[in-house]
């Protein structure tokens, strides 16, 4: 919304303040002024001139030299500008002033353009004459202005006077950020009150005078409403013998300034009375008006109807329409139809003001992909008050401007209004709630500039009609709050009695974030939603449930549509953006939801499940990855031994070079390298790795509780041993036979050599551990040890093992 | 006599080590003179032609001769060795500009860094720091948050949805009513999380982005008691002479509601690129709990008040690391990262 600060000032008098000092008070109290231009910005020494003389430039043939009038001087300019005549009155800017643009109306330089003396091909110029252009406006806001050439003023200006102020240009424009409770700040009225009441000046409200001759529309017209939860007010005048005309310059600048190119007297008068009381009105061709009835229902679904921009729409049985006696003229709200449009040669004019149901209006307005200016006001809903007003006020500039004759009287079919909302008011209550200490009769002040009403006898506070905001006892507080001023208010802090923390899965991923950094991994955040093609890329199964994924009914686009339920693709993504900038050795993580729906469609909310997700391509291989997860597990006191199972059934992993990892068994997650072809599909050249363990599962069994065991006493003993082991014995199982044998004195084992070739047999490969025992109590003796070793050795010799001596 | 030969010895002995070149020659000395066929042994296997009442003054010569010996020998010997050792460190001399041997620590996300920083201030106050479900209920969302159907906020912010009752969150306050239902009293947390809106992403959207609620409900809970606590949060996350500005706003869910600015950090508030040249950033958004919104949670407005706040965390990253791309934060390009 943009408005002219001299329209403001037109209901706020006494109004004087800077530009700034208006923005800085009205966005403190509410009103936020998202920007403000000065549309003098840059005019500097320009002032009305009357050309006395032209002569031809004797070297040149499209320049002319004229000698100009600025007041009380002459002087010469040489111009180029084809529209000019002896007499004409123009703009000139003088040596050393400045211009807002070039004459092609490009985009304003920051600082103007400046002007001074110059000469053009041998012949002095003492300024220059101006363009609209060049003065920083366009023909759409001086529609009298030249195509091409200099602005010719009319024969009221004053030689030698301040063009800028001819042109009405001395004004600031503010824009507003008005939230959608404030309805009635969509309108010069309502920022104007609330101008007034932040700086405590009076409102004055434009005067409506009875208009209308001595007829009464209601014997000409009539209006029906068919749909009253579409339309709670239907308000209509009639005009006679319009004479179609420009508007006064006046209402011409308001409009502009306000960004609103200025048409004919009556279009504007309804664009004038839409900005001024937030009220859009429609104007109908009233001999188009079949029946001279106006009905106002539902359209037929299916039925289309050809709006005045000429296109043909397709309407619902919700949207609502204008109809006459025969047909539909007009979209309610919306915009009015081909068939009704006021043309040059119109006689008789029907005026629409109205309240139209908000919601309806916004979902008709988005379902026919039509948003107009009017009904982005409806939709916000509407005062049902407001309309006779604003019918009342146009009527009464139809009468001032001479545009036409109204007829007496207003066709006025309503529902009820709603009483007024009345709040009691309880200024302890208010200041307890604020932390504040303003007085009783203050507040009251602030109520009145407001228009709100206070009966001392009741004790209730009465809230005027457009104020549509104001329902409750926080809604007065916030009254009292913006007047007082948000910035006095005290700054307290509240009396704690908590503490406060972490929740214990928080504490764990905040583990994972930090052993994956110690570990070298960086964290990404990938999307939670993605394409449904990421299940052919990992190459998961047709009839996977992994593919029963949450769709999104709107999404961004096809890549968007579905909330993942593989945690893998976001980090496989990232590496392959990674390999592709040739970045090297790139290892990332991720803590993040997948969402697996309990069925489909969707009945109540999917399981949001965590994942810790870890990827790396580069220096390092299976086994660095395995090292990352058993250091995570063991970090959140997992310190049991895991198992890896090979058969992990991970489809985009290497089929020979994956594993799930249990704990017992309950399964952890899974790692492995990243299957060829997967590779292929995410265009990664080089050997990757990913892992994923899944969070709530880990927090179920982890604990920060740790409990110390003393330190060994007793010395160990160690044993070595090493084997000829068939290929397919995994480590994992020459593990569990050492720990299932081992016994009690068992202190830990470890693999200290691995080797397949030429020296070992076909299909064996050598493999040797160190045994550790120890006993807490005392000192092992050799027997023991013995016959510890004695059960692993004949355990592993079971399993086809071979010994090595 | 024994005197004299003492004495010789000794000179002897003296002149020797102070000849000696190297520990190996200090060693034979020692053997030379203490050792058990040395010449002070020597001395002492003569003791029996020496009368008996002369024998212990004799011992005694010896003794000291020997202590003497032996204290020129030590500090002789410290010397060589401090020598030694200096010489063996001369040649070991290194580069120490040569590269480092690093451990390549990974970097946190800057999301996660700012959302530290903001959950160490407000844990700090009190606050427990909870989460609620990305994919939600539209009366989570919405309905228990004062926007019911046909509300022009529900289209503001562009949902996506799942089905008609469920979708994805497009702001965390939904959490302030998880929390309220859990009837549990007085509330005072934060929830971080995921959210979603339709905008296609660009330098400064991303349809996916996160928030940080926050909510305070107790008894006496004040408007001033907002105002207290957001300026303590931005000082301390922002720095200490950070200012702030409440500006009125409206949000369905809050009344009175405001929006907060602070003096621009970059600036002190000046005005300069960074806040436009306003001087000030605008930063989170804020209220009093709606008394209608405490009611649908089955807290009584006339016991209990409180406020509640919501803030961008991306904006918040953007800002404190004068990041000048959204986009960047989702790439995941490692040499982004590792600036953080």
């Amino acid at each position: 919304m943009n408005t002219p600060l001299s329209w403001v000032k037109a209901y706020v008098p006494d109004l004087a303040c800077t530009d700034q000092e208006f923005r800085d008070a009205m966005t403190l109290s509410g009103t936020k002024v998202e920007n403000f231009t000065r549309l003098d910005k840059n005019l500097e020494k320009i002032v009305v001139g009357q050309i006395k003389k032209i002569e031809r430039h004797p070297d040149a043939d499209k320049l002319i030299i004229c000698q100009v009038d600025v007041g009380g001087e002459t002087i010469q300019i040489v111009t180029g500008a084809p529209n000019v005549k002896e007499g004409d009155k123009v703009p000139v800017v003088l040596d050393g002033g400045k211009v807002a643009g070039g004459h092609d109306g490009g985009p304003l330089p920051e600082d103007g353009i400046k002007i001074k003396n110059g000469k053009l091909r041998g012949v002095e110029s003492f300024g220059m004459m101006c363009s609209i252009e060049e003065l920083g406006s366009d023909r759409n806001f001086y529609p009298e202005a030249p195509e091409f050439g200099i602005y010719i003023f009319g024969d009221d200006a004053v030689v030698g006077s301040d063009a800028v102020e001819a042109l009405g240009l001395h004004d600031s424009v503010f824009e507003y950020e008005i939230t959608s409770n404030r309805v009635d700040c969509f309108s010069i009225l309502g920022i104007a009150r609330e101008a007034a009441a932040t700086f405590r000046l009076p409102f004055k409200a434009p005067e409506i005078k009875k208009t209308g001759n001595s007829e009464d529309v209601n014997s000409m017209i009539s209006v029906e409403i068919k749909d009253p939860d579409l339309c709670s007010r239907y308000t209509a005048r009639v005009c006679k013998n319009i004479k179609i005309a420009p508007s006064p310059w006046w209402m011409q600048r308001r409009l502009a300034a306000a960004g609103i190119r200025p048409i004919n007297n009556l279009v504007d008068i309804t664009n004038y009375v839409m900005l001024e009381y937030g009220q859009p009105m429609h104007a109908y061709d009233l001999k188009t008006i079949a029946g001279n009835k106006i009905v106002v229902k539902r359209a037929a679904e299916g039925d289309t109807f050809q709006t005045l921009d000429g296109q043909d729409r397709k309407l619902d049985s919700e949207i609502l329409m204008i109809n006459d006696g025969e047909k539909a003229v007009g979209i309610a709200g919306i915009m009015g139809g081909e068939n009704s449009k006021i043309t040059d040669d119109v006689t008789d004019v029907l005026f629409e003001a109205a309240t139209f149901n908000g919601v309806n209006i916004r979902k008709s307005a988005k379902r026919l992909g039509l948003r107009t200016d009017a009904s982005g006001i409806f939709e916000k809903g509407l005062d049902p008050r407001n309309a006779e007003d604003a019918m009342n006020r146009a009527c009464q500039l139809i009468e001032e401007l001479g545009c036409g004759e109204v007829v007496g009287g207003m066709v006025d079919v309503k529902s009820p209004f709603k009483d007024l909302v009345t709040i009691p008011f309880e200024p302890d209550k208010i200041n307890h709630f604020l932390g504040t200490d303003v007085s009783r009769e203050e507040m009251l002040s602030y109520f009145e500039r407001l228009e709100i009403t206070f009966d001392e006898k009741t004790g209730l506070l009465t809230i005027p009609s457009f104020r549509q905001d104001l329902l409750g006892f926080a809604d007065i507080a916030e009254e009292v709050a913006r007047f007082y001023g948000y910035d006095k208010i005290p700054t307290t802090l509240p009396a704690s009695t908590v503490a406060g923390g972490l929740s214990f899965k928080m504490m764990i991923e905040n583990k994972a974030r930090d052993i994956a950094e110690y570990c070298g991994f960086s964290q990404s955040m990938n999307f939670s939603f993605e394409s449904p093609k990421v299940f052919d890329k990992l190459l998961i199964p047709a009839d996977s449930r992994l593919r029963d994924a949450v769709k999104i009914t709107n999404p961004l686009g096809e890549d968007y549509s579905i909330m993942r339920t593989v945690s893998v693709n976001g980090i496989l993504s990232s590496l392959s953006t990674n390999y592709n900038r040739r970045n090297k050795d790139v290892r990332l993580y991720e803590l993040a939801n997948v969402y697996l729906p309990k069925a489909l469609p969707l009945t109540e909310l999917p399981d949001e499940r965590m994942k810790f997700t870890l990827g790396f391509f580069g220096d390092g291989d299976f086994y660095t990855m395995k090292g990352v997860i058993e250091e995570f597990l063991e970090h959140v006191g997992i310190r049991k031994k895991l198992t890896y199972d090979p058969n992990a059934g991970i489809s985009y992993l290497h089929p020979g070079r994956q594993a799930k990892v249990l704990l017992d068994d309950t399964e952890l997650g899974f790692l492995g390298e990243v299957h060829p072809e997967v590779l292929d599909h995410y265009d990664i050249g080089t050997r990757a790795y990913i892992a994923e363990l899944d969070i709530p599962t880990i927090v179920g069994l982890a604990s920060f509780d740790y409990k110390y065991q003393g330190l060994a006493k007793f010395p160990a003993v160690s044993r070595d041993l090493s084997m000829v082991v068939p290929k397919s014995i995994l480590a994992g199982d020459i593990e569990k036979m050492i720990q299932q044998r081992g016994g009690k004195i068992l202190e830990s084992y470890s693999l200290f050599d691995i080797y397949e070739g030429s020296q070992i047999k076909e299909g064996y490969k050598s493999v040797a551990y160190s045994i550790t025992f120890r006993d807490k109590e005392r000192t092992l003796e050799e027997a023991d040890v013995a016959a510890a070793m004695k059960k692993i050795l004949n355990g592993l010799e079971g399993m086809g093992i071979e010994l090595r001596s | 006599m024994i005197k004299e030969t003492l004495e010789a010895i000794q000179a002897q002995a003296l002149k020797q080590i102070s000849e000696s070149d190297g520990l190996d020659k200090l060693n034979e000395v020692r053997v030379n003179f203490l050792g058990k066929k040395g010449e002070l042994t020597a001395v002492l296997k003569g003791m029996k032609d020496v009368a008996p009442e002369d024998r212990p003054k004799v011992g005694q010569l010896v003794n000291e001769t020997r202590a003497q010996i032996e204290e020129v020998l030590k500090n002789a010997q410290d010397k060589m060795e401090r020598m030694a050792r200096e010489a063996a460190m001369k040649s070991e001399v290194i580069d120490v500009t040569l590269p480092a041997k690093k451990n390549n620590v990974g970097h946190r996300h800057p999301n996660s860094i700012a959302l530290e920083e903001i959950e160490r201030v407000f844990i700090g106050m009190g606050y427990e720091v909870v989460e609620g479900p990305e994919v939600e209920y539209d009366y989570y969302n919405f309905e228990a948050l004062n926007i019911p159907d046909g509300h022009p906020a529900k289209d503001e912010q562009d949902t996506f949805y799942v089905t008609k009752d469920i979708l994805l969150r497009t702001q965390t306050s939904g959490c302030q009513v998880h929390e309220m239902e859990k009837g549990r009293l007085p509330i005072r947390m934060i929830a971080p999380g995921r959210v979603f809106r339709s905008d296609e992403v660009d330098a400064t959207h991303s349809p996916s982005f996160h928030q940080v609620e926050g909510m305070v409900v107790d008894k006496d809970i004040t408007f001033s008691d907002l105002k207290g606590t957001l300026a303590q949060f931005a000082r301390e996350m922002f720095g200490e002479n950070t200012k702030v500005k409440f500006r009125p706003h409206h949000f369905p869910f809050t009344e009175p509601s405001a929006e907060m600015d602070i003096s621009c950090f970059k600036c002190g508030g000046k005005g300069c690129r960074f806040c436009k040249n306003e001087g000030w950033i605008e930063i989170l958004g804020c209220g009093m709990v709606h008394p209608h919104v405490l009611e649908m949670s089955g807290i009584d407005p006339k016991e209990y008040t409180g406020f509640a706040f919501g803030v961008g965390l991306e904006r918040i990253a953007l800002l404190k690391y004068e990041i000048d791309d959204m986009r960047l934060l989702y790439e995941n390009d490692i040499r982004f990262l590792k600036q953080f």
